[in-house]
């Protein structure tokens, strides 16, 4: 299998990218480890007339820094730099856990952070974590730079919050408050590996053993990911139980009308919802302190 | 049409040729420079057995354009050794690593990967590692041995 012919660019700064995006609007797609786009091309499932690969752009957006208070994280840092960063190890041990648990070594080695949220894959793993992280996303347009919440960049099937000519090149992560424990839960498509659910939990205790904080998310359940807003309510100001966290946990799926496919129908998928949030909540806690 | 004059170092030799930009990498090694040791199994990122190191990375070349890989080192299954078997391959014949051997090219630049991050797997990391390749004959029993065979005998155990 091959794509349809396009014609390929490769800029060398993110100025000279935007230039081309601006030139080619609709019929250009930007190429950044690939693989999401380039399969969706060979089964001819998208067709971009022209390519902008950003591998020039890797000097410039391949980076994981620690900022005191952010830890800034470059759109192009690949999977596997993020699985096997100390840093986020340390600091922001959900994120390296995530991306672990995305497709297998090879993909990991070229798949991208900004790739993989820009293309908002209803079953992609980073939405997830990115959500329950409270991330702030950084896009660039013509007219400079603007910050995104991650609670308002995933807009459902593929869809962001990104504009035609903007393009995502940063992603900072606020480091998590002291104590806090964090976990991402994931039921694997037994043949694609993808999320046919995934929950990302970070729970902050207080010092009697009360939920200070919490915030949850979920993949590959709905069209877009989204944070599971009605679980952190139920458990915010309660002393955290198994109990506890099986009852918010029922709520892991309000409000949402669960995807269907041939492997999962919206029972079921609303089913494992809560049984991922409920594992992720508890893992989390255990981690925590 | 566009034509991309690209130049690729594979297996240490500098391969220049002009390509269409939606040639894909494993294309470029089988047909272009007729190494047709790497194999197209699914062709759709799952299988592995088109996995070749790019630049030191184990990478699927059915997922690769052929101009993203323009200034970069290749290393395929024919580039492996030498002119002699690579330990991998060496542990592989010698534990019956393989059945129908379609797989085998990935299974072994996956393999390597594997064993220069973690010198010393357990069967447990060795098959985690081998998630992204796969065997229609199901013989992993034998992948894995050989897999411990090639990290027993690099780290100078019998």
């Amino acid at each position: 299998m091959y794509p349809e012919a396009f014609s390929y660019h490769a800029p060398s700064t993110v100025e000279e990218a935007l230039a081309l995006l601006e030139r080619h609007g609709d019929d250009a797609k930007l190429l950044a480890g690939g693989h999401s786009l380039l399969p969706a091309m060979k089964l001819r499932l998208s067709g971009p007339t022209h390519i902008i690969d950003m591998k020039h752009l890797r000097g410039s957006l391949d980076y994981i820094r620690d900022e005191g208070d952010d830890v800034a994280i470059g759109a192009l840092t690949t999977h596997r730099s993020l699985e096997r960063s100390e840093l986020l190890r340390g600091k922001l041990p959900v994120l390296a856990e995530t991306a672990g648990c995305i497709g297998d070594m090879q993909v990991r080695n070229l798949g991208t952070l900004g790739g993989s949220v820009a293309h908002a894959d209803p079953a992609g793993d980073l939405p997830a974590a990115v959500l329950a992280l409270d991330a702030v996303l950084v896009a660039q347009g013509s007219g400079g730079t603007r910050t995104i919440a991650a609670g308002e960049f995933f807009h459902g099937f593929f869809e962001t919050a990104l504009e035609a000519g903007e393009i995502l090149i940063e992603l900072r992560i606020p480091t998590l408050a002291a104590g806090s424990g964090s976990s991402y839960q994931k039921f694997f498509h037994p043949a694609s590996g993808y999320a046919v659910c995934g929950a990302a939990a970070v729970i902050t205790p207080d010092a009697s053993g009360n939920v200070a904080s919490c915030r949850v998310a979920l993949t590959g359940v709905s069209e877009g990911a989204y944070r599971a807003t009605a679980v952190e309510e139920a458990l915010v100001g309660k002393p955290f139980s198994e109990e506890l966290a099986a009852a918010a946990a029922e709520h892991a799926a309000d409000g949402i009308e669960p995807l269907e496919d041939y492997f999962a129908d919206a029972t079921y998928r609303g089913h494992l919802a809560k049984t991922f949030v409920k594992r992720a909540l508890l893992t989390a806690w255990e981690r925590s302190g | 049409m566009q034509k991309i004059p690209i130049t690729v170092e594979v297996n240490g030799r500098k391969a220049s040729r002009e390509v269409e930009p939606r040639l894909l990498l494993v294309h470029f090694l089988r047909e272009a420079l007729g190494l047709t040791g790497t194999k197209i199994g699914c062709d759709t990122s799952q299988c592995g057995s088109c996995t070749v190191h790019l630049d030191g990375m184990a990478v699927k070349s059915c997922t690769v354009l052929a101009v993203q890989a323009n200034g970069s080192q290749v290393t395929t299954i024919e580039g492996l050794g030498n002119g002699e078997l690579h330990p991998m391959q060496q542990a592989f014949w010698d534990n019956h690593g393989l059945q129908c051997g379609y797989c085998t090219p990935g299974m072994i630049m996956t393999a390597t990967k594997l064993l220069e991050e973690n010198p010393n797997p357990s069967d447990e990391e060795i098959r985690d590692g081998l998630e992204g390749n796969l065997c229609r004959c199901t013989g992993y029993e034998n992948i894995v041995k050989a897999i411990r065979a090639a990290a027993e005998t690099a780290r100078g155990g019998s």
